[in-house]
């Protein structure tokens, strides 16, 4: 190699390069077995229940499930696990309501079951335009995992004084390392756009399925091996937990008056005796505690248990016992200082106390504040019963022994991120600057509006609905699901580790941005092994760049053969060119193959510096508010007319995008670099910061979209109700009686010799 | 051909339930699966958004430390999936007996027909 790649480590980029290759010649070697078009379409439905519920999983966890969800667990905690879990659910709910019918009814795609349903082709060409819609939302995280994850294996590359100068990104300081975020989406979509159209659905089956055990084996073999040397699941996120009782409020109270100063008059006895306050914490027994008597302290204190001290201490102050606090360097200044007037001595302590990092113990009502090299000591004594874990949240002592790093300014603090309605949920009430108790049920509202986008939008994704059908009978069909509901739940559980092993040893991460930020945790930490075994780290970090490839390859894919299935089988074979012929509308596949690419990258250049999960979960909420109910209601309710149904799904689906776009648009605002266009909405930030209540409902719309959508299509269909389908006893029963009935062959005959 | 034997069915059909074109045969079918579909749903509907009022409500409680982790967590980010496992069984293990019953239903009314004729 040249010196280019000198800084570019071997292992990650040769196990990306094998998923690379691998995944091409596969897509190759399968391009020669599909001929027809049926193959293109939906791989001649004739896929085995193993092979097919490993594809729709491999499918299905996309760059947001392998990078994204631990990059937003990291940085937003508790929060973030809801993606995982209603991602899972959402499966779920497909298979409860929709997925039977709509594979007993037979159509390929959601334009042919809106058109089947309806006997309306001008509905289909609506739902077509959403199917492409849709699509391009979806595909914009995933190629803002590809940006990131060819940053990050590249971002040694040195490409100065080469012709290739212009791959690189500038930095403030003029610099020019690492390879380009947009470059890597290029590649990338290149790639895989090259794929498809030489290969087709079946051939991604096959490549689907494979990658599907690529990223079980890409996630769960780091978490593995970064567990048993770092400590398990539960020990990592104890780390992070501040028990109960202990509130951080305490801590921060506004700059102490002289008036607070109470400690002096304690401290005037033990000043005198000459102690420090290392020894006047001591439990020494062979001092005796003196007696004391009404207002007047007169305490040996020098000789009391530290149990006692502390009582007393807060009996004549009044205040809850606050003792030391501080760095490790500000511990020993603090020590140092305690042969100075007590008065300087205490505000050294309080200076100390505004840093985070602190050991808190509860001890009846009161908060103790002490000091981290001695809180086992104290916790021992003060609860005898507890174990030692309550004391692991010293931060000071956690880092002192390696257990975890600091913070920087900009992570969340333990106690937010590892509750529920932490940063994530509370981001607009705290742009407001609401009290928390104001904030908390805009969080709670925040929470559920995001669990129905999440549960309802599975159903609107066009790759996973057209899976349904590469089954060959019903029966596989469900017994596939119930394989990708273990498979794919497995999996789930995995990417949270990473998330919250990376907060406690890779904080850095936390102040960078875009292909720089969090969502790179799963690539990057594994590498943190390289530190006791040379070279562990950077192949598991390979491995886990292959997961990644695997990731958004499989992904993307699946959407670009469900976006060019529509363009092709719909747009041109039956909009365009009623009359083409299969050569035709194979080329035809090809060439939307190319254009639907291209249009990808574009649009996943855009969106660096937007969170992969959060976009995901915008295109969830779309599809949650056009698509579901479209397919929900469609199936359980006859009454549901062409015209109702349209405007319930457009008027949900575009209302939900409109919210989600000004808020989208004005985060970008504020973006380093932000393009122009985005600029124009930074003037919605001040908007924002005063209505918290608008601003959730626009980020996530699902919970009045979704009804809004639902009602719409009831009262508009009940309007038109003479518009409702004359066969439709007969559709309904295609979609609901058992597939042995043999009822969807008689509608098709009858459907044959109405036209 | 079937659909000649069907129409056949249905037309001296005298008891309506298992006619399959029959309106209370639709009604009955779409009431079943839907009551199995949303008795599922409700299941991990529950969970799904008793959690949050959980958690709004009894902080403490859902604070508790279970294998290192807070209750809460524990159940999101660890109890959750086994239990969609569950969830999904049962429900595809019902609706594949419950086709299995309709077909059956429709078969012995259609074998019955012509015998008592």
């Amino acid at each position: 190699m040249t010196p280019l790649f000198a800084t570019v480590d071997p292992w990650i980029l040769s196990f990306s390069l094998v998923t690379v290759i691998a995944t091409i010649v596969m897509g190759f070697w399968s391009a020669r077995k599909a001929k027809t078009a049926s193959d293109f379409f939906v791989a001649g439905r004739s896929v085995s229940v193993g092979w097919n519920a490993s594809a729709i999983s491999g499918e299905y966890l996309s760059a947001a499930s392998f990078m994204g969800i631990a990059g937003m667990v990291m940085s937003s905690g508790y929060d973030a696990l809801w993606y995982p879990v209603c991602y899972a659910c959402g499966y779920l709910f497909l298979l409860l309501f929709i997925a039977g019918p709509l594979r007993r009814f037979g159509a390929y795609t959601i334009p042919d079951f809106a058109e089947g349903r309806f006997d309306s082709p001008l509905f289909r060409k609506i739902a077509v335009i959403f199917v492409l819609f849709i699509g391009f939302f979806y595909t914009m995280p995933q190629m803002k995992g590809a940006g990131t994850t060819l940053a990050y294996i590249f971002q040694g590359l040195d490409f100065r004084g080469t012709f290739f100068e212009f791959l690189s990104p500038h930095d403030e300081k003029g610099a020019l390392i690492g390879l380009n975020y947009s470059i890597g989406v290029i590649i990338v979509g290149a790639v895989i756009t090259f794929n498809v159209a030489l290969g087709g659905m079946k051939g991604i089956t096959l490549v689907q399925a494979f990658q599907y055990w690529i990223k079980v084996f890409a996630i769960s073999v780091p978490v593995f091996v970064l567990m048993s040397v770092y400590g398990h699941y539960g020990k990592q996120l104890a780390l992070n937990i501040v028990p109960i009782g202990a509130p951080i409020p305490a801590v921060a109270k506004p700059a102490p008056t002289a008036a607070d100063y109470k400690f002096v008059s304690v401290d005037a006895t033990f000043a005198k005796t000459n102690y420090t306050l290392e020894e006047l914490l001591k439990s020494s027994s062979d001092m005796k505690a003196g007696a004391s008597s009404g207002n007047n302290v007169t305490a040996n204190i020098s000789s009391m248990p530290t149990v006692d001290f502390l009582k007393l201490y807060q009996q004549a102050s009044g205040r809850f016992p606050f003792v030391l606090e501080g760095t490790p360097q500000r511990i020993s200044t603090a020590l140092r200082l305690q042969k100075v007037p007590p008065a300087e001595f205490v505000r050294t302590l309080e200076s100390a106390l505004g840093s985070n990092q602190i050991a808190l113990i509860t001890f009846n009502a009161a908060t103790l504040v002490v000091p981290s090299s001695r809180s086992n000591e104290i916790s021992a004594i003060l609860h005898p019963a507890e174990n030692a874990s309550a004391v692991s949240t010293n931060v000071s002592s956690q880092i002192a022994s390696g257990l975890r790093k600091p913070l920087p300014e900009k992570a969340p603090k333990d106690a937010a991120w590892v509750s529920p309605f932490g940063p994530l949920t509370t981001k607009a009430a705290k742009a407001a600057k609401l009290s928390p108790e104001e904030s908390k049920p805009l969080s709670l509202l925040y929470t559920y509006s995001l669990i129905i986008a999440l549960v309802c939008g599975t159903a609107g994704l066009p790759h996973i609905l057209v899976r349904f059908y590469t089954n060959p009978d019903g029966v596989a069909a469900k017994r596939t699901t119930m394989w990708v509901m273990i498979l794919i739940g497995v999996f789930y559980v995995f990417p949270p580790v990473l998330g919250v092993i990376g907060r406690n040893f890779m904080p850095e991460l936390y102040t960078g941005t875009g292909a720089k930020g969090t969502d790179k945790i799963v690539l990057e930490l594994p590498r943190m092994l390289n530190e006791r075994v040379p070279l562990l780290g950077s192949i598991l970090s390979g491995i886990a760049c292959a997961g990644a490839f695997a990731a958004f390859m499989s992904t993307f894919s699946g959407l670009l053969v469900s976006m060019t299935g529509a363009m092709a089988h719909d747009v041109y074979g039956r909009m365009l060119r009623p009359n083409s012929t299969p050569q035709q509308r194979m080329k035809a596949f090809k060439i939307a193959a190319f254009g639907i690419g291209a249009v990808s990258v574009l649009l996943g250049m855009q969106v660096e510096q937007l969170q992969i999960n959060f976009m995901v979960g915008q295109a969830f909420a779309i599809a949650a508010a056009s698509y579901f109910p479209l397919l929900f209601m469609a199936i359980w309710w006859r009454g549901l007319t062409m015209i109702g149904a349209a405007t319930g799904m457009l008027t949900g689906g575009l209302m939900a995008l409109l919210g989600i776009s000004l808020t989208s648009f004005s985060d970008l605002a504020s973006a380093p670099n932000a393009t122009k266009f985005f600029t124009h909405f930074a003037g919605l930030n001040p908007f924002w910061a005063t209505h918290p209540l608008l601003r959730i409902l626009c980020e996530q719309p699902a919970i009045w979209a979704v009804p809004l959508a639902i009602i719409l299509m009831i009262i508009v269909s009940k309007l038109t109700k003479q518009r409702i389908p004359a066969d439709i006893r007969m559709k309904m029963l295609v979609l609901h009686a058992p597939e042995k009935l043999g009822l969807k062959q008689e509608y098709i005959q009858e459907h044959q010799s109405m036209h | 051909m079937s659909m000649s034997l069907l129409n056949d069915f249905a037309m001296h059909s005298q008891t309506d339930k298992f006619d399959i074109h029959s309106e209370s045969f639709l009604h009955t079918l779409m009431r079943r699966q839907l009551k199995l579909s949303i008795a599922c749903a409700a299941m991990f509907v529950i969970a799904l958004f008793g959690l949050p009022l959980a958690n709004y409500y009894y902080p403490e409680v859902m604070a508790t430390r279970v294998f290192g982790f807070t209750l809460t967590w524990f159940i999101l980010g660890v109890a959750f999936f086994p239990y969609v496992w569950i969830i999904s069984a049962v429900f595809i293990k019902r609706s594949m007996a419950l086709e299995e019953a309709e077909v059956q239903e429709v078969q012995l009314a259609a074998k019955s027909k012509p015998a008592s004729e």
